[in-house]
């Protein structure tokens, strides 16, 4: 089963990354002076800081491996979740969502809640995001080490500790801001890691026409087979990404998951932090070249017997994941094979220190402060976040054992996302675009929609109801039913926050001023130039945008 | 503190030299079992090209502060 072998060139590589970001973290301690500087990286980042590491918090070693695969079993429907499923969120964030987000001057989404509506939304939502982040950073931390137990042979528990040890010490040492360098780091990592291979890919091949022409049609399109989804390799329909991919899960996960908009509250101002996510949809944006191409590289290679490229069998089912790390063996001589293998180790660590970090900010701001020590001083915090993090990152070890005892925790992982982040984005929109939406009404809205979710998730998994009657087709992929699910857990959540808003009593409007647009003066752009606001850059982005599906259609 | 950006000109720096290194070595003296398209070199040329924009990143970085 292993497939790469390692030279001392490629030891000497990964050694240095590991000695790199060690370094740094002991070199940022002396930065992070108070609980602002841990928490948000003392709110000093330009926008294209804040911005890569928006995108990279996102870009995890697990996502490449999963979605090159995925590419191969799917086709080009795969760059949904690059464009229709990321683009249209991330541009909406910085227009419209971070002027409440950031003025409010919260640290944690959570806080928002507790402004907008009571504490109890808050805590609510506090605990969810706690039990995801630790359940996800765990069944992370078990992908990581299975992938590096099934493709270059390390012993399991030892890249396991060694892995989450580096992450606890270096995000020990200085908090967000060292998360935040170390996921920079990694972005840079996994381009030139893995720009090679898609590259070499389409050498090999003869050109981007060449691999488009050797796979099946349907796998070569984006759109024009997507109103019958038998025809498509998804199987299905449009309807289902736009509604479901393209609007709930995508604004869902990109609007209001703490992860990836902790890294804008970290910006220095209002403009950069509006900045943050729209610069990130440039680069996410292009994402697709290593992951959605390699994927059809190995596509076309493995359809080509004289190409000896053929995807690994695990008790008779092609494994998927296996497509990146055998292109890497393909391609790669020695010295690039530990930059790919560092890539993918980056991407993992750079993972799990954003979701340690984002667990220890809510831990501390939105349960230990919120209910157990309102009083905490300054150096309280502090310490206390660095508490969560060691233990925040134990129980990440835990959980990655407990993976690996129940595998198929892993069917789990969309689940998990669908459960907090699609009602949650309903909640929010409502909250910051209509003024009488009441505490409560969020928050049985709230838990009808994470325990709608849920209860979906368990109906189809063990066939309580027809997949179809939630899925709008006969036809229909796991995927398509993740998508589907999402769009119903939000829409329940929607129509209970009306209903329940209906006969509720309203927060007082003076309470709601800067958190609810209506009752938030507009500020003027100033000085700056028209083609550096937001607004404009934003425009260019999904005008990008359009055109790659118009392209790709 | 000194930018991140200029962080991530060394580690390019670093990484850069030693698979610049390795691909000469490779050069010299080939590998009993070359890698597809071998015959092209990727390691040399991209550990090239990482040296050289680490170097230029490291460099119009070297100065700046964040405050």
């Amino acid at each position: 089963m292993v497939t790469l072998g390692l030279s001392p060139v490629d030891w000497l590589v990964i050694l240095v990354y590991f000695a790199f970001i060690l370094g740094l973290g002991i070199y940022l301690k002396r930065f992070t002076r108070n609980q602002e500087d841990f928490f948000i990286a003392g709110r000093k980042n330009s926008s294209w800081v804040a911005g890569i590491a928006f995108l990279s918090a996102n870009l995890g070693a697990l996502e490449l491996l999963g979605m090159t695969g995925n590419t191969y079993k799917y086709g080009m429907y795969v760059a949904h979740f690059y464009w229709i499923g990321a683009v249209p969120a991330m541009v909406f964030l910085g227009l419209y969502m971070m002027p409440f987000y950031y003025s409010s001057r919260i640290h944690s989404v959570p806080g928002y809640l507790k402004l907008r509506f009571d504490e109890k939304t808050r805590v609510l939502n506090a605990l969810a995001f706690a039990v995801m982040t630790l359940l996800v950073s765990g069944i992370n931390l078990y992908a990581m080490a299975l992938v590096l137990h099934t493709f270059v042979g390390w012993n399991w528990d030892v890249s396991m500790w060694v892995s989450a040890g580096t992450v606890a010490a270096y995000v020990t040492l200085s908090g967000l801001l060292s998360a935040i360098f170390t996921e920079i780091i990694q972005f840079f990592l996994i381009w030139f890691g893995l720009f090679l291979v898609s590259v070499l890919g389409i050498v090999e091949i003869g050109g981007v026409g060449e691999v488009f022409a050797r796979i099946p049609p349907s796998f070569a399109t984006l759109w024009s087979t997507s109103a019958d989804p038998a025809q498509n390799g998804m199987a299905i329909t449009w309807a289902g990404i736009v509604l479901g991919l393209g609007f709930v899960l995508s604004f869902g996960y990109w609007t209001t998951d703490f992860l990836v908009v902790q890294r804008a509250f970290s910006a220095r101002d209002l403009r950069a932090a509006r900045m943050t996510p729209i610069i990130a949809s440039f680069f996410k944006m292009a994402v697709p070249f290593l992951v959605i191409m390699a994927g059809l590289v190995a596509l076309a290679l493995a359809r080509d017997p004289n190409s000896g490229f053929a995807l690994l069998q695990d008790g008779g089912q092609i494994n998927y994941d296996s497509a990146l790390p055998l292109l890497i063996q393909r391609y790669y001589p020695t010295g690039l094979i530990g930059l790919g293998i560092t890539a993918l180790l980056a991407g993992f660590m750079a993972g799990q220190a954003g979701n340690v970090s984002a667990f220890n900010t809510v831990w501390t701001y939105d349960i230990y402060r919120a209910l157990i020590n309102p009083r905490a001083s300054d150096e309280l915090l502090l310490w206390m976040g660095r508490v969560t993090t060691v233990v925040g990152i134990v129980l990440s070890v835990g959980t990655a054992y407990w993976a690996k005892s129940f595998p198929s925790i892993m069917d789990y992982m969309q689940a998990i996302f669908s459960w907090v982040n699609a009602p949650l984005f309903a909640t929010m929109l409502l909250g910051m675009f209509v003024v009488w939406i009441t505490p409560n009404g969020a928050f049985w809205g709230l838990l009808a929609g994470m325990g709608s979710s849920f209860v979906l998730f368990l109906a189809v998994k063990f066939a309580w109801i027809n997949p179809a009657s939630i899925t709008m087709s006969a036809v229909a992929s796991d995927m398509a039913a993740n998508f589907w699910r999402a769009w119903w857990a939000w829409l329940i959540c929607f129509a209970v926050t009306i209903l329940v808003s209906c006969f509720t009593r309203k927060k007082p409007r003076e309470e709601l001023v800067g958190l609810v647009k209506g009752l938030t003066a507009e500020k003027a752009a100033g000085s700056i130039p028209f083609i550096k606001t937001p607004e404009f850059v934003g425009i260019v982005s999904i005008i990008i945008f359009i055109l790659l599906n118009i392209y790709y259609w | 503190m000194k930018s991140i950006w200029y962080f991530v000109g060394l580690l390019l720096i670093t990484m850069g030299a030693i698979i610049t290194a390795s691909g000469l070595y490779g050069l010299m003296v080939p590998p009993a079992e070359p890698k597809v398209l071998a015959s092209l070199h990727p390691d040399l040329w991209w550990g090239i090209f990482m040296l050289a924009f680490g170097l230029v990143f490291a460099r119009l970085n070297r100065k700046k502060v964040v405050r």
